[in-house]
């Protein structure tokens, strides 16, 4: 992570020579390309276009840099493309954020699963917060219904639909991105469009993701989801809080995810998950300070993680009163 | 200049038919275009509204056939090696032939990659220096540096044979008995590298083991000679090209050899997976037997081994192989075996069930099927122009000399 974070305090990055000369050859190859597809036929529609603010706007995202190698500079314009993007297509004022992360943090979870219900106020709080499409419905947040007695996560029902809930004999097991220490994910992915920060969140750059799938084979926890389609967002519905690594309203074919809500937790909210839950058996917080409550839970109760013989040290953790 | 030459006198030597040349490139072209617009329909509509593919199953066909045709394009070497390290004077003679279907299997499997991505415009974000390549972390990244070396090194070596040939002369040997040697190399590496593509991922189970690579590779020269031998059998009966019959024995017996260990080494899995009877084994009781009342890939794998158990059969009683037309039946059983079980048969249960015990099913849609029969049939076009240039330089029809006579008009070159 040394090349990366362009608003740290302190850090002044300035565009580079080679930066500067790589993006003009991208820009010159682009307009190369781009006048090769256009062809003679329609130049007069092509000139009315390159003054159009949206195709320029689309043309400079198509040749944005990945984020961490972005200057300040390069992110304020992309925010401000994504902001006037939002304002054309939804017409609504989205605030992207791009706080980085706090010093001495490391975000973890902690999910009693003796208080879960299986209500799943998590699961659409999470899909109102992080905009995520309604058609077809995605979900960060599976709840899976249990036998008790087991652990076994193949005899799980994620579809349980039953007049209500909790049923007798079954208890609920909320899973979401496990945020791995090792994650296997960052590992798969060919262009590095998702990696972990410092504060343990492992993100995605939206515009840099190429939509191989391999992350979502390589996840465990089956925590990764594809945008089929363009997202559709009911503009009534749309969250305008949103944050560049998070949950700014995302393209068709790219790879999304859990991110602790990093819109919210980067301020010191908590994420919408456990603002929702009903029955507080969620538990976030920081696992670098010993009297967070987190903490506390991870000393004094006992806990278990999800196929822990993988050695992928994800940092959420289950336990039981 | 006189490669510009060689490079349109090849191209119109290879466009240069009659009659059923021509229907067999307007049925490609046909079929191609099929393929080419079910591609645009997908690109219009997003890959997961045109295909089978779910939140649960995220690859499918596309990655099937990629499988396969690294396969394809890995056993080229299988010519090369006796060829070159044993010095078979005869297998020397169809190495072009392999080369050729090496490059025409490589495009198809990039071409095949590129329709199973979400955004191929992005596709620059994976180069080197521009983008942000994940190596050597990333077994993609690996997959896409050695395929596209492999690419490169046959194209390079295809068209330097033909080119010297076409000059009336032979290509310096040891650079280009160097250059096979590095072929050989990242031929075995192309196989071993896209099975650890699956094999790397400890979320799958049914991929996470030793044997994946092995398997992969046993089945590669089982199914590329296959397929080499129906095309040389149709080569030597539609053209004076010479090919003797020592050529199709030899491929034969590797072909037999490498199916005969292909099924040992699918035993030995089947063994590991269902005696153990772990968690583990339910992705290939899925596959085999049916899951939870889940059967879709059932019948498709029993064909595939009964296909294979009766080629393999025949291939191992020498008589049996001896008869060319039992061969040629082979021949497709084989390919047709190799191409469910390391297609579909090795894709689809990596995801059935999910990592959570899901269980979704995936069947291709119409879109997918006209996708894959487009970039088959693009790959097959391509393969047709290759070998109708190669054979005619190679049996002295077409050269730099015959173009010099034929500018004099004392005779016309046809293709045979």
């Amino acid at each position: 992570m040394s090349d990366r974070d362009p608003s740290a305090p302190g850090v002044e990055p300035g565009p580079s020579p080679t930066k500067v000369s790589r993006r003009t050859l991208l820009a010159k190859l682009g307009l190369a390309g781009a006048t090769a597809a256009v062809g003679g036929a329609s130049t007069a529609l092509a000139a009315a276009a390159v003054n159009d603010e949206s195709f320029q706007d689309e043309l400079a995202t198509y040749f944005q840099d990945h984020y961490v190698r972005m200057t300040k500079e390069e992110l304020e314009q992309a925010v401000a493309r994504l902001e006037r993007k939002a304002k054309r297509e939804y017409g609504v004022e989205l605030r992207v954020s791009n706080h980085p992360p706090i010093e001495g943090v490391l975000f973890g979870y902690a999910l009693n699963i003796s208080k879960c219900k299986g209500y799943r106020k998590c699961v659409y709080a999470c899909v109102r917060e992080n905009n995520i499409t309604r058609h077809p419905q995605t979900h960060y947040i599976r709840v899976l219904e249990m036998n008790k007695g087991s652990l076994d996560l193949e005899h799980s029902d994620p579809y349980y639909n039953p007049e209500s809930v909790p049923r007798s004999g079954k208890f609920y097991l909320p899973i979401q991105c496990h945020h791995c220490e090792n994650p296997p994910c960052v590992r798969a992915c060919p262009t590095q469009a998702t990696w972990k920060e410092p504060d343990g969140i492992v993100v995605v750059d939206y515009n840099w993701c190429i939509g191989c799938h391999y992350c979502v084979v390589a996840c465990p926890y089956w925590a990764r989801r594809f945008n089929p389609v363009t997202p559709s967002l009911p503009v009534d519905e749309i969250n305008l809080d949103t944050h560049y690594l998070g949950n700014r309203p995302r393209m068709r074919g790219v790879i999304e995810k859990c991110t602790f809500c990093i819109n919210r937790t980067r301020q010191g909210k908590l994420p919408a998950c456990q603002e929702a839950c009903p029955t507080g058996a969620r538990v976030f917080g920081n696992l670098l300070d010993p009297n967070s409550e987190i903490s506390r839970i991870l000393k004094s109760k006992t806990v278990f993680r999800l196929k822990e013989d993988l050695n992928t040290e994800p940092k959420f953790w289950f336990y039981t009163d | 200049m006189t490669f510009l030459q060689f490079l349109f006198d090849a191209l119109t030597v290879s466009l240069r038919g009659g009659r059923n040349f021509w229907r067999w490139m307007a049925l490609l072209g046909a079929t191609s275009a099929i393929g080419i617009y079910a591609y645009s329909i997908q690109f219009e509509r997003g890959i997961l509204a045109t295909s089978g593919l779910s939140e649960e199953v995220a690859w499918g066909i596309y990655i099937a056939n990629f499988a396969f045709l690294i396969g394809i394009a890995a056993a080229a070497v299988m010519l090369v090696i006796p060829a070159y390290i044993f010095n078979n004077k005869e297998i020397k003679q169809v190495v072009l032939i392999g080369e050729a279907m090496a490059i025409s299997a490589c495009l198809m499997a990039v071409m095949f990659i590129l329709a199973s991505l979400g955004r191929p415009d992005r596709l620059w974000h994976i180069l080197p220096l521009i983008g942000r390549m994940n190596f050597p972390r990333s077994m993609l990244a690996w997959d896409v540096v050695v395929i596209n070396f492999y690419l490169f090194l046959n194209i390079v070596m295809f068209f330097t044979m033909l080119y010297t040939n076409y000059k009336g002369s032979e290509p310096y040997f040891p650079a280009y008995f160097l250059g096979v040697l590095v072929a050989i190399l990242v031929a075995i590496s192309i196989h071993t590298v896209t099975a650890f593509l699956f094999s790397s991922n400890v979320s799958r189970p049914y991929w996470h083991s030793a044997i994946l690579g092995p398997r992969f590779l046993a089945s590669a020269f089982t199914s590329g000679p296959a397929l080499i031998i129906l095309a040389l059998q149709f080569i030597r009966n539609n053209t004076r090209y010479l090919v003797d019959d020592k050529v199709i024995e030899t491929l034969a017996i590797i072909m037999t050899v490498t199916l005969q260990i292909n099924m040992f080494l699918l035993a030995v899995e089947m063994y590991t997976e269902f005696y153990s009877q772990t968690r583990h084994a339910s992705s290939i009781q899925y596959l085999f037997f049916g899951f939870k009342g889940y059967s879709s890939l059932v019948p498709w794998i029993w064909t595939s081994i009964a296909l294979n158990l009766v080629a393999v059969l025949g291939l191992s009683i020498h008589p049996i192989r001896r008869n060319r037309m039992y061969l040629n039946v082979a021949c497709v059983f084989t390919i047709t075996g190799i191409w469910i079980e390391k297609g579909m048969g090795l894709v689809i249960p990596g995801f059935i069930p999910t990592p959570l015990g899901d269980i979704v099913e995936y069947i291709p849609t119409h879109y997918e099927i006209g996708v894959c029969l487009g970039i088959w049939s693009i790959g097959t076009i391509l393969f047709t122009l290759l070998v109708r240039s190669a054979i005619p330089i190679q049996l002295g029809d077409l050269s730099r000399l015959s173009r010099q006579i034929r500018r004099g008009g004392s005779r016309r070159i046809r293709n045979p």
